[in-house]
């Protein structure tokens, strides 16, 4: 886009996740001459790894459409320019032809390979972790029972836009050590909270924001809790612990699930939409599920988490205990079926922001929205 | 973590990682470690293509060269299995079975059955098989319908380096004789493959490419051979569904069914020869259990009713290959009644 106009602003392949070179527009929602607010869906592009909507960064109208459906294009390729109607054809076709150029030279040979990937030692566990972004304050992203650092792929790299952003694996999950100590009450959510403690320090000084989904958010309501100095916000996205209703269903038919027949169903109840289960996806729960001590690890955690088939946990206590101390946020999809998004109002003291039309995973679902809550939070902090 | 390692190395790490795990395992074979005594011992080859390199330093004690019979060593695997040890002998190549076979058939695979199940035979037989080496009829077969045909044994075929690792450590960690054949022509593939230890288990297909208008159910090398004909035959707008059977006993027929329920058209891709293969047990199976979704007759894509030839044109033509893949396809679909 060197000598473009501007006023010509491209919509580019966005990067969803830590190994994401290429992706695929499956679909265009707009077509030339739509005017496009911002957050409104532009097209359905495909990964490797996931299926997702790319919504607009930028209001105006779309003046082309470059890549076609179906097409391959290298991650921060432009896919289609927005700009007013004082702009000439000609400069947009030769935007056109630059963008042309990109897309058809494929992934260039010194592409990035996405965010660092580090490791911490903590308590004679490997954590596993992975830093993207420079500048700005630091943020650790917390996945839930059975996620990994990956759950993030579609925020770590939009919010490393203004902050220094962190996604690791929990203890008994991706590539982090798979003990997650032994059944002995409260050891688990022990070796989970010192886990987050453990990253934090080998991360460096200065306070830093928490987003904790599921289980991850009662983790990092603990954190909080226990060395509340440290810590500038919360997200904390469907936690955990709010209430004692909870899918024992889904969360037992994850921990047994043993083939891809057993997983498909139980991973489509974390989406609203259950269309958004790839293969892929469901290949990637299976051969995480099949690592040796995961099953372990993950029976663990459901003693962990449920008390017969009532949650466990005292998020609430917790968050009493901080009492205002710093900014708390609850973020829930209205459609969760993992847990209702009534226990968000269980949240005293907290602002609360419900995501229409999202289930579990609003972060995959509707990240914009999660996003710009995540943004708030901070800023709140402020 | 996931990283990109050859099916050769994964290979290597099942082992290495299963003989760390459990001190009953032991590595036994021609060449395994490279001649002990042997001045070349501190280069051993590490098998005749590399896959145990480095085992016999690391394990010392538990990687046994034996001589050059293979009746012999493969008895006394079979022999330290029963007794509680968890041998992996190498067959070096599966044309030589003919000399062991009593042992396998005959003894191994019989044990459970004939002791009333008080008696288990936890060994793991690795063997090459496969043409495209240019090692002509004797050292190029594949064999595995005789292996599969015969009950008490387990047959595992490994098609990518992730599959080789867990298939290993699950025929290692499995209490019944597993013949575990391994492509010469795949070891040099790449693939992901995570470091931490994990098994898969037998008797489940992978469906390695979905699509709706014909079912390709293959194994071994000849998966990627099917993938590269599928990739073509959907720039023509023919979807296939490939499915890599991993195991030919047990037998995932649940995938292999479901599938053509779906796709109504079946094309089976085998190396072996035509008759009594794994192509002729997939068709018996979809004929008899699946006739009613079938809307062309089954194709089968399978070496000649000869041996590997020696000659490079003949071999080359011998070996099925895209071509051969994508124009049964296209029978299939192009079929009327």
């Amino acid at each position: 886009m060197s000598a473009a106009d501007a006023r010509i602003v491209a919509v580019t392949m966005p990067k969803w996740g830590l190994s994401m070179q290429l992706g695929k527009v499956t679909s265009w929602i707009v077509a030339e001459g739509d005017s496009v607010a911002i957050g409104d869906d532009l097209a359905d592009i495909e990964t490797e790894k996931i299926t997702g909507t790319l919504e607009a960064s930028d209001a105006g109208t779309v003046r082309r459409i470059v890549a076609r459906a179906g097409e391959d294009v290298p991650v921060s390729g432009t896919i289609a320019l927005i700009a007013p109607a004082e702009v000439g054809e000609a400069e947009l076709d030769a935007a056109v032809a630059e963008a042309r150029a990109v897309i058809d030279a494929g992934v260039p040979a010194d592409a990035e390979g996405g965010p660092e990937m580090l490791a911490a030692e903590v308590g004679g566990r490997k954590i596993s972790y992975a830093g993207a972004g420079q500048d700005g304050d630091v943020v650790l992203l917390i996945h839930g029972f059975g996620g990994d650092k990956n759950s993030w792929l579609f925020l770590q790299e939009p919010l490393a836009a203004r902050h220094r952003v962190y996604a690791l694996d929990l203890p008994g999950h991706g590539a982090s050590a798979k003990d997650v100590g032994d059944h002995a009450d409260g050891d688990q959510a022990r070796v989970l909270a010192d886990a987050v403690a453990g990253v934090l320090d080998a991360v460096g000084t200065g306070r830093v924001h928490l987003v904790g989904h599921s289980m991850g958010g009662a983790v990092a309501l603990a954190v909080a809790a226990r060395d509340p100095a440290r810590i500038a916000s919360l997200t904390l996205i469907a936690p955990t612990g709010f209430g004692p209703e909870i899918n024992v269903g889904y969360l037992r038919g994850f921990a047994d699930a043993q083939t891809r027949r057993e997983v498909r169903p139980v991973a489509g109840q974390i989406f609203a939409d259950e269309s958004l289960v790839t293969r892929q996806m469901v290949d990637d729960l299976l051969a995480y599920k099949r690592l040796d001590g995961v099953d372990e690890a993950l029976h663990a955690l459901l003693d962990m988490l449920l008390d017969g088939d009532a949650q466990r946990g005292d998020g609430l206590a917790a968050l009493a205990a901080i009492g205002g101390a710093i900014p708390v946020s609850v973020v829930w999809g209205t459609e969760d079926r993992v847990i209702p998004a009534a226990q968000a109002s269980a949240a005293t003291g907290a602002i609360r922001y419900l995501v229409d039309g999202a289930g579990h995973m609003p972060h995959m679902e509707r990240p914009g929205e999660v996003q710009a809550a995540i943004e708030e939070t901070i800023a709140r902090s402020r | 973590m996931a990283r990109n390692i050859t099916y050769r190395e994964a290979l290597n790490e099942a082992l290495t990682q299963e003989m760390e795990r459990d001190p009953s395992v032991i590595v036994m074979g021609e060449d395994n470690a490279g001649g002990e005594g042997a001045p070349g011992e501190q280069d051993a080859w590490g098998g005749v293509l590399g896959v145990t390199k480095g085992l016999y330093h690391r394990f010392p004690g538990r990687v046994l060269d034996t001589p050059i019979s293979e009746s012999a060593f493969i008895g006394a695997a079979i022999g330290a299995a029963t007794a509680g040890m968890r041998p992996v002998a190498e067959l070096m190549f599966v044309d030589f079975m003919g000399v062991c076979f009593d042992q396998i058939y005959n003894q191994a695979a019989k044990f459970r059955y004939m002791f009333g199940g008080k008696a288990v035979t936890p060994v793991v037989i690795r063997t090459m098989y496969g043409a495209g080496l240019r090692a002509a009829a004797q050292h190029s077969q594949c064999l595995y319908p005789l292996f599969t045909h015969i009950p008490g044994l387990k047959v595992v075929l490994p098609a990518t380096p992730y599959d080789a690792k867990g298939l290993l450590i699950q025929a290692i960690r499995d209490n019944d004789p597993v013949m575990f054949f391994e492509h010469k022509a795949l070891y040099d593939l790449a693939g992901p493959v995570p470091e931490e230890s994990y098994a898969l288990p037998f008797g489940e297909a992978n469906v390695v490419r979905e699509g709706s208008d014909v079912t390709v159910v293959t194994l071994g090398r000849m998966v990627h051979v099917s993938l590269s004909a599928a990739s073509s035959l959907a720039a023509e707008g023919v979807e296939c569904e490939v499915i890599d059977l991993r195991t030919t006993s047990p037998l995932d027929e649940d995938t292999v069914l479901e599938s053509v329920e779906g796709t109504g058209r079946l094309v089976v891709v085998d190396e072996a020869h035509p008759r009594c293969s794994i192509a002729t047990d997939i068709s018996a199976l979809v004929a008899q259990k699946a006739f009613g979704a079938l809307r062309a007759p089954i194709e089968m894509v399978t070496a000649p009713h000869t041996p590997v030839p020696f000659s490079n044109a003949l071999e080359d033509l011998y070996i099925p290959d895209a071509q051969r893949v994508a124009n049964a396809v296209k029978t299939v679909t192009g079929w009327t009644r």
